[in-house]
This record gives structure tokens, sequence and C-alpha cells, in this order.
């Protein structure tokens, strides 16, 4: 209990935020919009992290250092998507996942 | 109800009510809209377990930065005004039951787990400790997921210029 809220409530709230993730990114269509729904994933991960940091181990930071590198991961993964989204709308003036299957087969 | 309680439900619900909508909103700049309302709320949860260097990280790398490369590419290949169609009813459902069935697992496995939460106060983690942490190569030391971090980062950039460049052949 750190003022009047159990560990669990972070990690159920963590939880939701995760599948709702899940569920956009198996739901869109759009590679935008799903790269959103992996930063859903991505924070959901990170809440849990550093929840289980500060009640657990107070007297270390193992978790808060670990959710700042998940964070400089997804920077780093966000901005080479992008690249890659960017690339793609030039070669098919789309970025539907449907329209873009030239590497199939 | 305390007001820290009270901060907490109110960061929760504004969380969870918002990455629905970012899921299912049919127009895509709307959707990256809320998302930086997730962002920045889960930097009020940072702020709620006393990491203010962890909130401040997450307004600036995630809300600042990651959101506004996702509203510039939105600009450079969407038209705005154009809505998304409907999701067929069939993939709704079976998503939505893949995302519940697997969000239920989760919380039954939370709730029979019996955690250990101490009641300690936190160390306090001002820039001096975190600065410290990150250059320490002993115990309680950083140094090699930094620097480890720091060439991914790099490797990172450079690889984006050069994919998103255009070729010199066309």
């Amino acid at each position: 209990m750190l003022y009047g809220i159990r560990l669990e409530y972070f990690l159920i709230l963590a939880t939701l935020m995760f599948f709702v993730g899940i569920y956009g990114f198996l739901t869109r269509r759009n590679l935008i919009t799903m790269l959103m729904s992996v930063e859903l994933i991505l924070n959901a991960v990170n809440i849990q992290f550093v929840a289980f940091n500060r009640y657990l181990f107070p007297d270390k930071l193992e978790g808060h250092f670990f959710s700042l590198i998940v964070v400089a991961v997804a920077a780093a993964e966000a901005a080479v998507a992008i690249a890659i989204i960017i690339n793609i709308y030039r070669h098919f003036t789309s970025i539907n996942v449907e329209d873009v299957d030239e590497m199939k087969y | 109800m305390e007001l820290n309680e009270i901060m907490f439900v109110i960061f929760g619900a504004v969380i969870v009510f918002f990455s629905i909508l970012t899921v299912t909103s049919r127009r895509i700049l709307r959707a990256a809209t809320f998302l930086l309302f997730v962002l920045v709320a889960t930097a009020g949860l940072y702020f709620w377990l006393n990491y203010e260097f962890m909130a401040a990280v997450q307004v600036t790398l995630y809300a600042g930065g990651i959101v506004v490369l996702i509203i510039f590419s939105i600009l450079l290949t969407s038209n705005i005004n154009d809505r998304f169609e409907k999701v067929a009813g069939r993939k709704v459902i079976f998503s939505a039951l893949a995302a519940i069935a697997g969000a239920i697992l989760c919380i039954t496995t939370i709730l029979q787990q019996e955690f250990q939460a101490t009641e300690a106060l936190a160390r306090e983690v001002n820039m001096n400790v975190i600065g410290r942490s990150l250059m320490n190569y002993g115990e309680n030391g950083f140094v090699l997921p930094f620097e480890v971090i720091s060439v991914l980062l790099l490797a990172a950039m450079i690889s984006a210029i050069v994919i998103a460049k255009k070729s010199k052949s066309k």
C-alpha cells in the first residue's frame, strides 16, 4: 500500500492498456496506427516496471533505469519505423498493409 | 477518498478511456492526439510515484518526440479528412475475444500472486543519483546499458536517414 493504492491496481491498469494495444494491433490496417498500438504496449510495460520498482524495491533503481532504456529503444524504433513507412508510401502511395504485398511469396 | 487516491483514479481512467479511443477512432489524426493524452497521463503516474526524472523523460521523449514524429508522418502520408472504413465485425469480435481472454488470464494471475510491498520511503531520485548511477561501473551502476543504448540510438538514426533518403537512380 502506497498512499492507499495497492500494487495490484497499477498492474491491472497496465494490463488493460497492454491488451487494448494488442486489440489495436490486430484490428488496424494502417501502418501508422499499428505503430501507435505498439507504443501503447511499450508504455504499459514501462508502467509495470516503474511500479514494481517503487513498491517492492524502493531502495534500488533497476526498474527505473530499465524503463528509461525501454523509452530510448521505443524512440529508436519509432524513428526507423517511420522512415520505412515513408519509403513504403513512396513506392506504393499507400500505407495500408493490404496494399503492401510486393514481397509476398 | 484521499487526494492521492483521487489522482490515481483520474490518471487510470484517462489512460484506459483514451487508449481505447486511440485504437478505435476512425480519424487518424484524432487517434494520434488521444495517444498523446495517454502518454501525458502516464507521465502523471510517474510523478505520482515520485520518479520526477522518469516523468520528465516521458513528457519530452514520448509526448514531445514520438508523437510529433507520428503526427508529421501522418501529415506526409494520409489525407486527414479521410475516415478509415469500418473494421469487419468478425475481425472485431475475434480480436476483442483474444484481447479480453489475455487480459483475464493476466489479471487472475496478478490477483493470485501475493506481493510483499514495503512501506519504506523511496530513496530520493534526484538528478545527482541518476547521473552517478548511469556513469558508475560498480554496484548499482548502469554504464554498460547506457553505452549500449547510445550506440543503438546512433545506429537507428543513421539507418533512418539512409532508409528515408531518396534513391539516386530515380
